[in-house]
């Protein structure tokens, strides 16, 4: 029995489909969800999900949400997602180095700021680091 | 009967109305477009975000589960979120939600204070004496659920803090171009059958399973509920936006349409005007010459 597997962030629908595994970064760790997973409501960390059918792997980035896990599906509510395959690393990457540089102009004062940029930065590294990882091959793009 | 020259200009200036209100027309038409694809882009989110709230509330002994699911015994306090527009020449929008909202709370035997989103709608409040707890304004043409947060949360806290014992939410809801109603949904505590239904039929899970709950129960309903708050409040926005821009719209084609009648109108009464002088001029010369004539001959 397949897992129905709808993954959507905000402002679309970013995966929808039958799974036979789901690999999420839970708040205590990474978990491994099989058919027949007893009903479980957790929040995401930063991280990537797996999700596993037949045919092919899927991986997407996630940064934090809500997980509601059922028997036969599992239900993703991120903050935002986004599959790995369409990751644009030198986009990604200029993202990266604006944050830093403007971490190192000096911490700003503004709390609000200072973790806009914070997360700024860590969602960039997250997502050069899944692309990095789960698309061998592929050039880089100018 | 104004000059000529008077009415040349009346004549220009009402053109050149019509061409300003056309502008507005069709920026607003963009905006519409831009605002409606926005509040079809959050629902399937909010569908999910749903599903999951319904299967909370089939836990046994739901209403105790959050601060937030727990209707009060006694309301002492109301507190009021209303969004309206910065600028004017909305036509009725704002006017319209306004009175929706001070029919429904300005008799209320409970103090009510309001919270508003957009000038004209704190500025009319104010003017009719309501408690005007806080304001935002300058709220971005298709804002993102960050830029929102801070709404829901303050809405929140008040209630937690014990300083309103019920929230509402007062918008206007999109319905298509022509129709825009006003509508004010109870916010906290969260009546997740009613609010569920509104938002249309939700398919939920079949399985009535407990839940288990990691990191623990208190924790994560923590941080779900004020999320679903904050939520609703960004599609109450959006939708806001979708209406406020499509009134504009319509107001904006009405008065294009006024203006060119009228334009119309005085253009004949120009036209008129002046055939009428050049005939009389013209009975004035052929008067003349027969007088001429006349004198000629006699």
């Amino acid at each position: 029995m397949p897992i129905r597997t709808e993954i959507v962030s905000q402002d679309r629908i970013v995966f929808q489909g039958e799974a036979d595994l789901v690999m999420l970064p839970g708040v205590e760790g990474v978990m491994g969800i099989l058919p027949n997973h007893a009903p479980l409501l957790t929040t995401l960390q930063y991280g990537i999900i797996t999700v596993r059918s037949k045919s092919d792997d899927f991986y997407f980035t996630v940064a934090g949400g809500i997980v509601e896990v059922q028997p036969d599906q599992v239900t993703i509510l991120a903050d935002a997602a986004e599959n790995v395959a369409e990751i644009d690393i030198s986009r990604a990457e200029a993202a990266m180095q604006r944050a830093e540089e403007m971490l190192k102009a000096g911490v700003p004062q503004d709390p609000d700021r200072y973790l806009k940029i914070q997360a700024a930065l860590r969602r960039s590294t997250l997502r050069i680091d899944a692309a990095r990882r789960y698309t061998q091959g592929r050039k880089k793009r100018d | 009967m104004p000059s000529a020259k008077e009415m040349r200009l009346r004549i220009r200036s009402i053109k050149n109305l019509a061409q300003v209100t056309k502008a507005l027309e069709t920026v607003s038409a963009s905006k519409v477009r831009k605002a409606v694809q926005a509040v079809n882009a959050t629902r399937p989110y909010t569908e999910k975000a749903w599903k999951v709230l319904v299967h909370l509330a089939r836990q046994p002994g739901h209403a105790m589960l959050h601060p937030l699911l727990t209707q009060r015994d006694q309301v002492k306090k109301i507190l009021v979120i209303m969004m309206s527009s910065d600028r004017g020449l909305a036509g009725s929008y704002n006017v319209n939600i306004v009175r929706h909202t001070l029919q429904r709370f300005h008799q209320s035997e409970v103090p009510v204070e309001y919270i508003t989103v957009g000038r004209k709608g704190r500025d009319m409040l104010i003017r009719r004496g309501c408690k005007v707890m806080a304001e935002f304004s300058d709220i971005a043409n298709v804002p993102t659920f960050a830029d929102l947060s801070t709404v829901g949360r303050l809405a929140i806290n008040s209630y937690l803090e014990g300083s309103a014992d019920e929230v509402y939410v007062a918008y206007t809801q999109f319905r298509n171009m022509v129709r825009q109603e006003p509508v004010i949904a109870k916010l906290v505590p969260m009546d997740i059958e009613v609010t569920s239904q509104t938002h249309g039929g939700v398919t939920t899970h079949p399985s009535n399973a407990v839940f288990e709950y990691e990191p623990d129960e208190s924790g994560l309903l923590d941080e779900i509920i004020p999320r679903f708050t904050a939520l609703q409040v960004y599609q109450a926005v959006l939708s806001a936006q979708a209406s406020e821009h499509a009134a504009r719209m319509v107001s904006m084609r009405n008065a294009t349409d006024s203006a060119r009648e009228l334009g119309a109108i005085l253009q004949m009464d120009y036209n008129k005007a002046r055939q009428q002088a050049i005939t009389n001029e013209m009975l004035d010369i052929a008067g003349g010459a027969n007088a001429l004539a006349e004198s000629r001959a006699g």
